[in-house]
This record gives structure tokens, C-alpha cells and sequence, in this order.
């Protein structure tokens, strides 16, 4: 029998709250977290997208000055994150040695690298700081985690695109069952409104051109939506051993029940249209959580907005719930925070927690014509109460690379 | 050319910036390392910052000599000479 692992904490900081206590509200009434650009470089590169998702809150309200200097943004928003989610869960003092990290991200530290570039450019190499390796370098969120909180158990990098942050669960999950750790801090982080990844995504057409109409641009499930809006920031949770929570009495969010990795084999980015890879995420997650289709009552998609994304994730559902997919509440939350990409996983697991903790859904904003190849129950307007006893959330994300992560959440 | 006082006074909120200790702590006699436990990483930072706020060259095998605060102040010094 696998050790039960629970979740004890959580944290996150998000275009639509700086904590989890205004990102869960905020969920619950549907904000939008998109806005224009006022950057300088917008007009300078005239950037086909001049708007994105940006964090509400500033990390130097949390972080001193020296640590803003010597982290990479996206290692900022981890460490704010990871910070909230360890005081939320109790834990003051353990064994170190069996704390463990699984901190994902999707691209690591462009702010960072591309700074460093201009910098050798315009200055030459002297003027490259030592500290440039370290703070863009993809472990950097997940050392700096480990750093923070003295976890010595092994700190871990997921990287698969906009499935990373889902990943993370999974790998934190698997160490605790292994044995190597009774607590994992896992989680995503991503910072990457900078001109060029907004550049390169626009490139290839997966953002969503709505420039005079930020606010509505992020519109899953919609017929008129066209491509994903970026946004940033970073979620954690704190996983734990059923049975180290329960000896120092911690309050227990939900259950990890079960998690699962595929791989598409299919295109290097398209999704596979039959939605095959998503398919065996789902079953393998369910199997792994001895869920049935009939526990499951809520699935926080990974529904981006993308024309061609949206849909195989409806036929994944399908083949992996059958006909009881008609009674599952459905939640695409990228249409309030934007795609936060390494990190939307990890934030959407959050809300998965969150759904199944206090029996309520977060809603999904600016769908009015539903596509209708995609007949899904959408959750809209005002949050769906979900039932009593024993119920299921599945977390869905999908990357580039035909990545396909799962994670199911089962209330306690 | 800056005299030693504001080479001392420039060096420290240098490393006030990279550090954040106080710039009163920022002594001639105080040891980079073993007083004010500055690392490899942040005095690379600190040579590089220094260079360009007094405009002199501080050669990388010239660092490992600068061994207290008061090192620097000379080599600077002497280096805008």
C-alpha cells in the first residue's frame, strides 16, 4: 500500500492575487488579470501583443532589496509563493533532511539571460555579474526554495512547457511515497512577460491578438477565442506524509489521491486531435487514486483559448469519464489569470485544492458563445456548490512537447 | 580623482547595494570575508561596481589581495593616480 500524501499548505501569487486568500476570492467572483502593456519596449519592438497578465502584487513587499537583487523574477514569485505555503501549513520545525523541493518552471530565467545578452552587448563582458549563472538557470526557483526553507532532501526541476507545474505534484508526490522525504514543497514559477518570449509565442500565432480588449482576450471554450494571454507568476503547495500530518495535527486541505505523466509522441507542438496522451494522463491519474468516473465532480482544464487546444482536452475527458462528463463542473481559470505557462499548473492545482476544500468552484469568465463541438458544463456567472462526501477534483495541464500532466485531489 | 574618504564612503554603499549591510559597517580595517562575510560571488559584483563608479581597472588576480576594505581603498586609489 502506497503512503497516503496529503496537502497541508498553499501559496501562490497570481495576476489576480498577490496570497491565496485574494486569489481565491477573486476566483470565485471572475476578475481578469489581463491589461495593456505600458512598458517602453511595447512601442519600441511594436509588438503584435501589447498586453498581458501581470502579478498584482510586487514580490519587494516580501522579499528585501539584496534578495530582489540576487533572484531572476521567476525565482522572486517562487520564493514569495513557497514562503506563504510553509507558514500556511504549520510546519515550524522538522527533520530537514526529509524536506524535499519540486519546484517546475517552464523557461527558467529569461529576464535574466536576455538582461546578461544586452548587457555583454552595450558594456562587454566585464560587466556580466557573476551572479547571471545562477539566476537564470532552470533549478533556480527550486534551489532557491531549498535554500529558503533548509529542505536537504533534494530540490527538483520538472521542465515540460505548460505542463511543468502539474509535473511538479507528480515528482513530489513519488518522493514521498519512495520514502526520501516526508514533505515536499512543490510548485511552479514563470516570469516571462519580456518582449521576446511575447515575440516568439505571438510568432507562432498562440496569443491572442485581442489588443484593444485585454480584459476579454482569455476566453476558453468561446468560438471567438484566439489564443492564450500570457501571464506570470507562481503557485505551491506543501505535500505531506498522511501520517507526519497527522502526528503533529495539521490541518489537511484534501487528500493527493493520485497523478500521472504522459507523453503525445505526436508533434512537437500541436496537440494530438484525438487527445490520446490526455486520455492516458486522465485514466492513469484516476487509476493511480483508485478514483472511479463517478467520484470526479470537477476538472479545472487546462483550456488555454488557443482555436486548436481547447478541443482534444474535451475528447480526453470523454473517453476517460464516458458519458458521466455531462455532470462534471468544468473551470477554466486562465480566462481570469491569462496562461501563467510553468506555473499555471501549479496555481490551477491550488484551486483544485481549494475547489474540493471548500466544496465550491471558481468560474470561468468571457465565454458567451460556447463552442459548440465542445459541450462541456462550464462553470459561468456564479461558483457551482459542489456535493458532500467523498469528491474529486482532477487538475489538468498540457505542454509543448506533448507533454500531459494530471493531478486528482480527493477531499478528506 | 576621489580622495580616500569618498573611495571608502563610495565603496560602501557598494556594498550596502550587493548586500545590504549597513555602510557604517563598511570599515578600512574590516576583512571582505571574515568580517563582513562577503562571498566570491558578491565581491566579483563588488569589484566589477567599483570599477565603473571610480572609472580604474581591478585586474581578477588583483581581488584575491584585496583582502580588507582598506586594500581596496589603496588599490583604487592608487589605481586613479
Amino acid at each position: 500500500m502506497a503512503r497516503k500524501v496529503v496537502i497541508t499548505g498553499l501559496g501562490a501569487t497570481t495576476p489576480i492575487g498577490g496570497d491565496v486568500p485574494t486569489l481565491w476570492e477573486n476566483a470565485l467572483k471572475g476578475v481578469s488579470g489581463a491589461h495593456t502593456l505600458t512598458d517602453d519596449w511595447v512601442e519600441e519592438f511594436n509588438l503584435p501583443v501589447t498586453f498581458a497578465a501581470r502579478v498584482t502584487t510586487p514580490p519587494s513587499e516580501t522579499l528585501s532589496r539584496v534578495e530582489m537583487k540576487r533572484m531572476d523574477p521567476s525565482t522572486q514569485y517562487a520564493v514569495v509563493a513557497a514562503r506563504e505555503a510553509w507558514n500556511d501549513s504549520g510546519l515550524t520545525e522538522m527533520d530537514q533532511d526529509r524536506l524535499g523541493v519540486a519546484f517546475a518552471t517552464g523557461i527558467g530565467g529569461v529576464w535574466t539571460l536576455l538582461d546578461a545578452w544586452d548587457t555583454l552587448r552595450e558594456k562587454g563582458p566585464r560587466r556580466v555579474l557573476p551572479m547571471t549563472v545562477p539566476m537564470l538557470m532552470p533549478n533556480g526557483p527550486a534551489a532557491a526554495v531549498s535554500l529558503d526553507l533548509g529542505a536537504r532532501a533534494g530540490a527538483h526541476t520538472p521542465v515540460s512547457a505548460c505542463a511543468s507545474g502539474t509535473e511538479a505534484v507528480d515528482v513530489g508526490l513519488e518522493i514521498i511515497r519512495s520514502g526520501r522525504a516526508d514533505v515536499v514543497v512543490v510548485g511552479g514559477a514563470e516570469a516571462a512577460i519580456h518582449p521576446m518570449p511575447l515575440a516568439a509565442f505571438a510568432s507562432m500565432q498562440a496569443l491572442s491578438r485581442r489588443n484593444d480588449d485585454p480584459e476579454h482576450a482569455s476566453r476558453p471554450y468561446d468560438l471567438d477565442r484566439d489564443g492564450f494571454v500570457m501571464g506570470e507568476g507562481a503557485g505551491a503547495l506543501v505535500l505531506e506524509a498522511e501520517e507526519h500530518a497527522l502526528a503533529r495535527g495539521a490541518r489537511i486541505y484534501a487528500e493527493l489521491a493520485g497523478t500521472a505523466v504522459t507523453a503525445d509522441a505526436h508533434h512537437i507542438t500541436a496537440p494530438d486531435p484525438e487527445g490520446l496522451g490526455a486520455t492516458r494522463a486522465l485514466k492513469a491519474a484516476m487509476f493511480d487514486g483508485l478514483i472511479q468516473p463517478e467520484d470526479v465532480v470537477h476538472v479545472n482544464a487546462h483550456a488555454t483559448s488557443t482555436p486548436v487546444g481547447d478541443k482534444p482536452e474535451y475528447t480526453a475527458l470523454k473517453a476517460a469519464l464516458g458519458q458521466h462528463v455531462d455532470n462534471v463542473a468544468v473551470s477554466a481559470t486562465k480566462s481570469q489569470m491569462g496562461h501563467l505557462l510553468g506555473a499555471s499548473g501549479a496555481v490551477e492545482s491550488v484551486l483544485s485544492v481549494l475547489a474540493v476544500y471548500h466544496r465550491k468552484t471558481p468560474v470561468t469568465i468571457n465565454l458567451e458563445n460556447q463552442d459548440p463541438d465542445i459541450p462541456l458544463d462550464v462553470v459561468t456567472g456564479t461558483p457551482r456548490e459542489l456535493p458532500g462526501g467523498s469528491i474529486v477534483a482532477l487538475n489538468n495541464s498540457f505542454g509543448f512537447g506533448g507533454h500531459n500532466a494530471v493531478v486528482a485531489i480527493r477531499s478528506v | 580623482m576621489a580622495s580616500n574618504e569618498e573611495i571608502l564612503a563610495g565603496l560602501a554603499e557598494i556594498v550596502n547595494e550587493e548586500t545590504g549591510l549597513d555602510t557604517d559597517a563598511v570599515q578600512l580595517d574590516k576583512s571582505f570575508t571574515d568580517d563582513l562575510d562577503i562571498d566570491s560571488i558578491s565581491m566579483m559584483t563588488i569589484v566589477v561596481n567599483a570599477e565603473e563608479k571610480f572609472d580604474v581597472k581591478i585586474p581578477d588576480e588583483e581581488v584575491k589581495n584585496l583582502k580588507t576594505v582598506g586594500d581596496a581603498v589603496s588599490y583604487i586609489a592608487n589605481a586613479q593616480a
